[in-house]
Parts: structure tokens; sequence; C-alpha cells
């Protein structure tokens, strides 16, 4: 039942052109250098600097997954698409319910401990 | 009572078969890369958990180096910029690829190569830095993860560059077919997903790292 495409199928199953590699190519440079330069002249306070590159590095990952990656661009049904979004939310689950638990416990148990730095390097 | 279940649910199998549309999915280029998808989607969870660790510990320095004393911004400015020319050199030789432009596939590839190498050479010595100067994996927990991220990254870097060593070997053999055509777009994907990835190790790990 399976029916196998030839070459010039499969290229148009393929979704990258010029154009779109130029649009993500100069987008990517242009979010990495305004991070590294937000960072170097720290034109906001620490607190929001943390939040706006990591806004510009979601954009910029936004950008590669649909310049560079062609996600959402496969034929229907769009089991990519579907793939990547359940991936999206059990990292996110992973990521924040981690991190979350981590600094709940920090501030539970840490008060009464005090760092002490070894004294032996 | 297994054999009953068993014709049954043979029957509701072939009595009701979809034949309206054809399926799009059902030809080798398609599964091939729908499952290469899948492997990458695994290996973000990996980075994922990595990630999730480096943000737990990266301020458990055991009275050691932090981020802000040992991190470079120039360094890391330089890896990303390289990391990302050698992603769209990629891209330009899966351009040349559509149009079976044997040598520019060829040539790209070398070119990517080359970057992603100076990449590795570069990573390796600001590794072999750190350890030279005490602050190795052994220091502290925040340089334990730090090392397993970005030590990770690295890996699946040097594991591309083998894969494109061979891309270019078969390439050069058969030019553009069926197969290298479909290896070639694996691996653009794998190429793409690691410069992706790097998005995030160059803002989580370098760039608040200094903040």
């Amino acid at each position: 039942m399976s029916s196998e495409l030839s070459l010039n199928e499969i290229k148009k199953e393929w979704h990258g052109t010029f154009k779109a590699y130029m649009i993500g190519f100069f987008s990517s440079l242009f979010l990495t250098g305004l991070s590294f330069f937000l960072v170097i002249e720290r034109l906001f306070s620490e607190q929001n600097l943390m939040y706006v590159i990591l806004a510009l590095a979601i954009v910029q990952a936004i950008v590669q997954l649909l310049f560079f990656l062609h996600v959402g661009q496969e034929a229907k049904p769009r089991w990519e698409s579907v793939v990547f979004g359940f991936t999206v939310l059990i990292l996110l689950i992973v990521a924040i319910g981690s991190i979350w638990v981590m600094h709940d416990l920090k501030e539970r148990v840490m008060p009464e401990m005090t760092h002490t730095p070894s004294t032996n390097p | 009572m297994n054999k009953f279940w068993a014709i049954h649910h043979h029957e509701t199998l072939e009595i009701h078969p979809d034949t309206s549309l054809p399926d799009p999915h059902q030809d080798t280029f398609s599964k091939t890369v729908l499952g290469f998808w899948m492997y990458l989607m695994t290996d973000t969870l990996l980075f994922t958990s990595l990630f999730t660790t480096y943000a737990v510990l990266h301020n458990s320095t055991f009275g050691g180096p932090s981020s802000r004393d040992l991190f470079s911004l120039s360094t890391s400015f330089a890896e990303t910029m390289i990391l990302l020319f050698s992603s769209v050199t990629c891209g330009f030789a899966m351009l040349s690829a559509l149009r079976s432009d044997k040598n520019k596939v060829i040539g790209w590839l070398a070119v990517s190569f080359l970057l992603g190498a100076s990449f590795i050479a570069m990573e390796l010595h600001e590794f072999a830095h750190l350890a030279q100067e005490g602050n190795s994996w052994r220091r502290s927990a925040f340089l334990s993860s730090f090392f397993t991220l970005v030590g990770t990254h690295g890996l699946h870097v040097s594991f591309g560059l083998l894969w494109m060593v061979v891309m270019m070997a078969q390439v050069f053999s058969v030019g553009v077919t069926i197969d290298t055509f479909r290896r070639l777009v694996c691996f653009s994907l794998f190429w793409h997903f690691l410069d992706l990835i790097w998005i995030f190790i160059f803002t989580f790990v370098y760039l608040m790292g200094v903040i």
C-alpha cells in the first residue's frame, strides 16, 4: 500500500527557500546582537534585563523554528507539529515544575543554614 | 476468548477502511523525517533536564568562582556567530541539493564543517583554560552542571561534524539521490536544532551568568 516518491517529489516535501534562510539569518543576527548589546551596556535593571533577554531568546527560537526547521509547514496531517507541541508541553512542565519545587525547597530549608564556604579549595 | 477478540478486532479494522484520501505519510522519506524529528524532540527533553539542573545549581559554587568570575562575553559571542553562520551555510548546502548541484553541496558542507570545527576548537580551548585554573567540573556543583550542559551540546556538534564528513563522502560518490537527499534533510534538521539549543545556552549560561 506504500507508495514511494521520486526524487523530485521528495524535493517538494522540503520547504527551505533562499528567502526564508535570509530572513531567518538576519533576524537571528539582529536578535543575538541586541541581546549581547543590552547585557554589555546594561540598559535595564538586573531583573528587567533577565526578562528582556529571555524574551529575545524565545523570539529567536521561534524565528529559527519557522525559517530553519520549517515547523508547521509539512503536509497534513501535521504529525511533526503535534509531536513538537507535546514536547513543548512536557518541557514547560519539567522545567518550570523543577525550578519551582527547588526554589520553594531552598526558601523553606536554607534560612537556618548559613552558607559556609569550605576553607580548603 | 482471545481468538474471538482477535477476529472481532480484525473485522472492525477491515470493514471501514478510510480510502477517501490517500495518506501522504506512507513513503520512506516522510516516515524517516518524522522519526528523526521525534528523535530531536527526545533530545530536546534531554537538554531540558540539563538546563533545569543548571538553573537549580548555578549558585552552588561551594566557595569557588561564580559564573560572573569565569565567563567571557567575547568568546561566547564569537561562538554564537560561528554556529549561526554554520547553520545558514548548511541551509545553502540544502538549497544546492534542491538543484542537484553536487559540487556546491559538498562546498557548502565543507564551509559548515570548518565553522563547526572552529566552534568546537574554541569550546575545547575554553574548557581547557577553565580546567587549568583549577575550575574543572570537580570544583563545584555549578561547574559540574555547566560542563555537563555545554559539553553535551559540544558532543552533539562533534557527532554532527562526523555526520557531515560522511554526507560529503556520500554526495561525492553517488551525487544527490533519493537516499542522500533524505539524509541531507535529516542532517540539516540536526544542525539547525543544535543552533537552536545554543540560543538558550548563550542566553541562560553566558548572558545571564554575567548580569
